[in-house]
Parts: structure tokens; C-alpha cells; sequence
């Protein structure tokens, strides 16, 4: 899968956990989950089982750890697919 | 290093750090790793039934809420702290997340509930449940999903 079908998926799961929807509009790579998007921590949880979910993947408690940016999002499922 | 532990619904109950006034919940009637069912009776002379409403008491909403919190979320939180982190579990405080409660009856000061929740998930400390909580005559007074997680403070 191409990394920015693989973005685009990612970008939908965490609209709903979204505060700053600006933001997301311009979301990229380099977008920081919780500092830019203004996920809240807690919810990184639900986003991480619903990439499971939609990508058919497990992903470990420590991996979570390494997701900081979009891009980590993308990186981490392209590794697991 | 501390033994993981598997603690008794007995054990759970008074780990359970809330305490009158705001402690809802009386007895822990089932608790395994899928499944908790708590029971609470709500005591009339509970401070905020003066003000909701004057003459016309009725449970608040988001008492209920914790209430449900408080038979759910938190035992969960509570014997998976034990099993998983057993180390730390005694500093671990579950903190509400996130809840999303349809409500359908009232609780009147006096009466008696039972709230059933199902585990949804338990990942990173965090706990989610599908949670009911009905009186003793089977009337369903809210249900939905609610989420928490333990906070070392």
C-alpha cells in the first residue's frame, strides 16, 4: 500500500479525536498528533485499535511509544503490513 | 518486584478510593477479567438531592455517570492494576477519560441499582466498558460506553 493511501486512512481515523480541525486540514508528515491536532492522550488508545481495526494489523504498547507524527502513523502500519 | 496479582471482587471493593460523599457504589456483585457488576442504593440524605430539585429529588445525571464509573471503570482499572502493573498498582488512580451515556428513566433518592458493564478494551492502562445501569424492577436508567485510565498521581 502507498504511504499516502495508508496517510489519507490515518488522517480519517483521527478526525474524530481532532480538537483543532484547521489544523487538520493542513495535516502532514510532520504534524504532531497531540501538540498540533490537539488529540487528547487518552485517545491515543482508541486510535491505535482503530488502525488495527482498519488496517487488519497488530500494533504493540511499546510501538505506541514511537508515534509522535502523522508520519510515525505511517511508518509504523507500512512496517506492519 | 511485586507478584502480579488476581484480586477477588472482596479484595477490589475497598481499593476503590472514592468515600462518602462521593462514593457510589456498595457492593461488588461479579468481577472478571471480561465482565464487573456493581450495586448501589442511593441515600436521600446525599447533599445535592436539596438542590436537584427543591421539593422534587432525582438522581443528577452525571452522578449516575459516576456512579457508573465507580461499579465499572474503576474495579477493572483496579484488578488490572494488580495483574499487569503490580508494582505500581497501589499508586494508580483510574480517572474518567471519556463517556457517552443515553439516558432513559430517573433514579429516585432510596432506590437500588445494578450497573452490568462489559469490557470493551483494556490497552495502555486504559479501560473501556459497555455499561447498564438498571433498578431492581429490570428498568434500564442509562447505558453506553465509558473509558478511564490509571494515572499514577
Amino acid at each position: 500500500m502507498e504511504a499516502t493511501e495508508i496517510q489519507e486512512r490515518v488522517i480519517k481515523i483521527l478526525t474524530p479525536y481532532v480538537k483543532d480541525q484547521a489544523a487538520l486540514a493542513s495535516a502532514g508528515p510532520e504534524t504532531n498528533i497531540l501538540e498540533d491536532l490537539k488529540v487528547n492522550s487518552a485517545r491515543l488508545v482508541d486510535v491505535v485499535l482503530a488502525f488495527e481495526d482498519e488496517f487488519d494489523i497488530e500494533i504493540a504498547d511499546e510501538d505506541v511509544d514511537t508515534v509522535n507524527l502523522v508520519g510515525d502513523c505511517v511508518t509504523l502500519i507500512g512496517q506492519k503490513l | 518486584m511485586a507478584d502480579s496479582r488476581l484480586l477477588t471482587r472482596q479484595e477490589v471493593l475497598p481499593l476503590i478510593p472514592q468515600r462518602y460523599p462521593f462514593r457510589f457504589v456498595d457492593e461488588i456483585l461479579e468481577l472478571t477479567d471480561e465482565r464487573v457488576v456493581g450495586r448501589y442504593s442511593w441515600d436521600p440524605e446525599l447533599d445535592f438531592y436539596k438542590g436537584h430539585f427543591p421539593g422534587n429529588p432525582v438522581t443528577p445525571g452525571v452522578v449516575l455517570i459516576e456512579c457508573m464509573g465507580q461499579c465499572g471503570v474503576v474495579p477493572l482499572g483496579i484488578y488490572f492494576g494488580y495483574r499487569d502493573h503490580p508494582d505500581d498498582a497501589e499508586k494508580l488512580t483510574t480517572f474518567f477519560t471519556d463517556a457517552a451515556v443515553d439516558f432513559s428513566n430517573v433514579v429516585l433518592p432510596g432506590q437500588t441499582v445494578t450497573v452490568e458493564s462489559t469490557l470493551v478494551f483494556y490497552r495502555r492502562r486504559k479501560v473501556q466498558v459497555d455499561s447498564e445501569m438498571k433498578l431492581d424492577d429490570g428498568t434500564i436508567v442509562c447505558s453506553g460506553k465509558l473509558a478511564g485510565m490509571g494515572v499514577t498521581l
